[in-house]
Parts: structure tokens; sequence; C-alpha cells
């Protein structure tokens, strides 16, 4: 599966309507708050706002709209539950960052490209909110190697299909 | 310097966004710890963007399967009707021995003036949605509904969590099995009590247990009280595993009694009340009374006007002493008829008898061939299956009803235990509610017939 080293200039960059940019995030959210209710393991497997927020840092190709999409989904998703604000939010804002950074660099809209991009992702948004929550707020957490690589496969997994969908929501600049 | 802040703006910005919000994080954590009731006005935004299509999706799903559960699925609902109106019978004659046990229970409390904690009120709540990052739920009430912080919930199965923070019309419930829950809990058998939270995966473990007792898998777990949030005595769960814990304690892992993965519906405590117990409320059903109440009787027969000697054994009958549960009484009361009995007017002119005097009150009226046996001796001699206008002691005939032998002993009367109600421990004491047979007091052989 080749990632091809792109300019930057040759990256096309998208933009999306503003339903599009506040539904999204929201029914993700929605359904992350939903679904589990149905199927209790869903959400200690998926994360639907981490791979929504990849998506548009990936596509729109800005740090800043990147770290900020990731910031706003982050947040919300923590006001969401009953932990301090903060934790999702400082996670995904890497992380959305970092995808829109390497969306700048790679071109990401293969499948294997995005399957790889959102496995590592996902790793890394694992990995900050584990080091958020035990060594900022002091939670009880785990680590377990086994669950974070499975739930990195199933959410790349799901990532590219679910990509694959939003990119027909994609307007070119 | 222009060149750089443009060279790393992006970086910088990152930094600041982080820098900001790892400011707020610990404002949170110093301010209250996890106490979630400061964030409360930023959360309101995110939650009422949600739930109210949560709320909309549960609404039309359970709209929907109601339509097909109420008037599409309907097979083996008779079968299944039959099967849970013999399990509440089940449960009712259950209930019985059991609130004996609680009255023996609550007159001994009330001699310690032992104060306990009843569950007064309750509202009861759909669930419609999750955190999806945490382990608490949403629920469709809030302080519209009296809901306030704190409030214990729970199912017909076990305890579920605590509300912990309410808004308009929803609350979000902390579920036992998150790692920042505690429930204060003990054991059924042992009485051993410890303290019940989450694990990070999920789990729920019973800790502060000594690791010298002995704890076997599979006994109950139930609330302790000490928590001040639930009341004790609430199913909790059963012990899963038993393993070392930290230091000199175990570590006893619960399966919790309430399906948490899948809840549906659950009760919001909402009013608990805290009395002394009083030796008030005593039993006011027996087995006996259930048991008359569920088997059959014969059927009921438009009244016929009796003849001459139905008249006569009528009135005799209005001699006879009064049930065996309502007490002696003189001859010529028997307005206090059972009314199973009373609405047996075949019996109310038989003339023909072969009972003899106290065999009814072995037998049990509670029988159809019984019932006759004792309703027709109840024509000879005891009126208890007539009305009670019949029964008027002015009828009485001297030389049909012979009150001397028509009056009941107490010390022989039919509320022996081993006759009349046979199921109840209850059975030796007076019921206000007639269910024996009528009896024939002892030495009433004169009152058969040949």
């Amino acid at each position: 599966m080749p990632i091809t080293y792109t300019s930057g200039e040759q990256v096309e960059v998208y933009r999306f309507s503003i339903p599009v940019t506040i539904g999204v995030p929201l029914l993700a959210l929605f359904l992350q708050a939903f679904v589990p209710l149905r199927f209790p393991r869903f959400a200690a497997y998926l994360d639907l706002p981490l791979l929504v927020t990849i998506f548009f840092a990936m596509a729109r190709r800005n740090p800043i709209s990147g770290l900020l999409t990731g910031s706003v989904i982050g947040l919300a998703q923590d006001m969401l539950g009953h932990n301090p604000i903060g934790i999702y939010g400082i996670a995904k804002t890497i992380v959305g960052y970092g995808a829109s950074s390497l969306g700048v660099k790679l071109d990401v809209e293969n499948a294997g490209a995005r399957f790889l991009v959102t496995l590592g992702f996902y790793l890394v948004h694992a990995g900050v909110h584990f080091t958020v929550a035990r060594g900022l707020v002091n939670m009880t957490q785990s680590w377990s190697w086994g669950h974070e690589i499975l739930a990195g496969l199933a959410n790349a997994t799901l990532g590219v299909s679910l990509f694959f969908l939003l990119d027909k929501f994609k307007q070119r600049t | 310097m222009e060149s750089v802040l443009g060279r790393y703006r992006n970086l910088i910005i990152l930094v600041g966004v982080l820098f900001l919000q790892v400011l707020g994080l610990a404002t949170q954590v110093k301010r209250s710890g996890n106490d979630t009731e400061n964030t409360r006005l930023i959360r309101i935004w995110v939650v009422g963007a949600i739930t109210p299509f949560e709320r909309g999706l549960v609404w039309i799903q359970s709209g929907t399967g109601n339509i097909w559960h109420n008037y599409f699925y309907l097979r083996g609902v008779r079968a299944e009707n039959r099967q849970l109106k013999a399990q509440i019978e089940q449960m009712r004659l259950e209930q019985v021995r059991l609130s004996e046990d609680a009255a023996q229970a609550r007159r001994l409390q009330s001699l310690l003036a032992f104060k306990e904690q009843f569950i007064s009120r309750t509202v009861a709540a759909q669930v419609i949605g999750s955190s999806g990052t945490d382990l608490s739920v949403y629920i469709d009430k809030g302080e519209n509904a009296g809901l306030k912080r704190d409030m214990a919930v729970i199912t017909a199965d076990g305890i579920v969590g605590k509300v912990l923070l309410v808004y308009p019309s929803v609350s979000q419930v902390l579920l036992i099995n998150d790692p920042t829950s505690g429930v204060g809990a003990l054991l059924e058998k042992s009485r051993l009590q410890g303290v019940l939270h989450g694990t990070a995966s999920g789990e729920v473990v019973l800790e502060r247990v000594m690791s010298d007792e002995q704890v076997p898998v599979g006994e109950t777990v139930l609330t302790s009280g000490g928590d001040q949030i639930f009341p004790k005595g609430l199913a909790v769960g059963t012990v899963a595993k038993v393993g070392n814990g930290k230091e000199l304690f175990l570590n006893i892992k619960v399966k919790p009694a309430a399906n948490l993965s899948k809840l549906e519906e659950v009760l919001v405590l909402v009013e608990k009340q805290e009395r002394q117990a009083t030796a008030e409320g005593t039993v006011r059903e027996r087995a006996a009374d259930i048991l008359a109440q569920r088997l059959p009787s014969l059927p009921e027969k438009p009244a016929t006007p009796p003849d001459a000697k139905t008249t006569e054994g009528a009135a005799a009958g209005s001699a006879k002493p009064a049930p065996a549960n309502a007490g002696p009484k003189p001859a010529g009361t028997t307005n206090a008829a059972p009314p199973q009995a009373a609405r047996n007017p075949s019996g109310a002119g038989g003339v023909r008898s072969v009972s003899k005097a106290g065999e009814p009150a072995k037998t049990s009226s509670l029988t159809p061939t019984i019932q006759k046996t004792a309703s027709t001796a109840a024509g000879t001699v005891a009126g208890s299956n007539l009305e009670p206008s019949q029964t008027k002691p002015s009828q009485t005939k001297p030389s049909q009803a012979k009150p001397a032998s028509a009056q009941p002993k107490p010390s022989k009367s039919a509320d022996s235990p081993s006759n009349s109600q046979p199921l109840s421990p209850t059975s030796s004491q007076p019921s206000s509610q007639p269910t024996a047979p009528p009896s024939s007091p002892p030495g009433s052989d004169e009152n058969t017939p040949d």
C-alpha cells in the first residue's frame, strides 16, 4: 500500500458546508452515546468522534483547522461524560493537528493509507488519553496493548468505509 | 521574530490550545476533585443538543415495539397469562409467610427502638443514552420530575447507580461499575461489610473485606445502607470470584444483579423515610384465605322459592352456630356466614346430610364436594349458606334448632389449625375473613337426620 509523498501544492484541499461541519460531528457524538445502549461493547472498541476528527483534519489539510476541530469534538465528548472536561479534548486536539499535518505531506486518499493512518492515530489518541487521565487527573486507568490494537484495527476498518461515505460531502475549494 | 512566529504559527497555536485545556483541567481537578457540579453549565449545552435526539429515537423505538408486541405478536400470551397467574398465587402465599416474619421483625425492632429506612416514593425513568466514554447513562427524567443529585437508581433486579448530574429534563446516572462510584455493601449470610466500586475494565469489586474471612462464590451481596444513598437490603449481585487484594483485604469480584450493560427502565428513589419500627401493620391475609379464593366453589344458582321443608331446614339452619372463625356465637347470628357459603344457595334447602358433627370442620369447604356436604348439613343444622335476611333469629324454630347443642364450644371450634388452615402458620389466629366451613358443634349428632 503506497503512501505517496506529495507537496502541499499537489494535494487537494477540501471544505465542507456548515450543516456537514456541524451535523456530522454531532451525529458521531449521538451515535457514540446511543449505540452502546444496544451494543454494550461498541464504546469499548469504536470511537466515532475520533474517526470524524481524523477525516475532517485530513480533508482540510490545515493544522489550525484540524486542531480546532479536534479540540471542539473532544471537549464535546468530555461534556457528555462525568469526568473532568479536557481529557478527550487534549487527545483529539493532538490527533487533529497530527492528521492535518500529515494530510499536507501525504496523499491519504486511498484505502490503505487511510487504514494505516487511522490505526496509528487511534493508538496516539489512546496513549495521550491514558497519559492525561492518569497523569493529570489521577483517574483509574488500565492499559492493554491487546485491547488497544484490536480497537485500533476495528476503528481503522470502520474508518476506511466511513471516510469513503463522508467523501461525498467534500467540496473542492 | 515575525518570521519565527510565522514559521511556527501552527505549533504555537497547538501549544496554546493544549495549554488552555490543561489549565481548565487543572482548575477542575483542584477545585473539587472529580465533582462535575461545577461544570454543569458547560455540559448542559452538549447534553441539550444530544439528548433530545436520543429521547426521540427511544420514543420511536418503544412505540414501534409496543405496536408489535401489543397488537401483532401475541402468540403464547394466554399460556403465559395462566403461568403468571399461577406464579402470582405462589407469590401471594409466600408473601403471607414473609409478612409474618416481617411483622415479627417489626415487633422486635420496635422493642429496640430501631430506626429503618423505607422507600416511600420512586420515579420510573427510561434510559435514553450513555456518555459513550465512561460508565454513566442518561435517563429521561430530571429536575422537572423531582430528581436530585445522589438519589439512588435501581431496577427490579438490583441497584444500578446514583444520580450524578441533574438537568431540567434529563439526568446523568453513574453506574456502580464505574471506577469513581462507591457503594456500602454487605454479604448476605456472613454479614461481612465492604465497599463496592467499579474498575477501569467495568467490573464490580467488593473491597475492605479482611483476607482471613471465608467468602463463598455465589453468595448474595446486599446494600448495607452505610453510604446514605441506597437503603439497606437492596440486591447488589452475587460473588463471582474471590482473590487476594491489596494489603490484608480480599478482592471480591461481584456479578451485578442488574444487567448494567442493557438497561432500559429504572427507578429513581426520590424519597426515603426513616421511621421507628412499629408493631402495626400485621398480617391481614392468611394463606388459607388466599387458597379459599383460589379454589373453585359451586356455581351460583338463582334463588328459588324454598319449599316448606327447605324453609324449615333453612330456619333450622339459622340456628347454626357462626362459622368457626367467627368465634362462638349464639344461634341465630349466622349473618356472619362465610360469603362463599352464602353464595351457594343450593345447600340452603338441603335436608340430607350424612355428615357427623365436627366433620365439616375437619374437611374443608374449599372443595366443591365437601362444600356440598357442609352446606347440606347446614340445611339441617346450620344456616351458614343462607342470605343474611333469611337468618333472622326470629325465624328460628326452637324445635328444629337446638340452641344448646348448636352452640359451639370454643375449645372445640373449627379454628383448629390442622383442619381449617393447614397451610398457614397463622392459622391459630382468628381471621377477619371467614374461610372455614361451617362446623357442627360437638355433640350435634342429634342435628343430623337419619
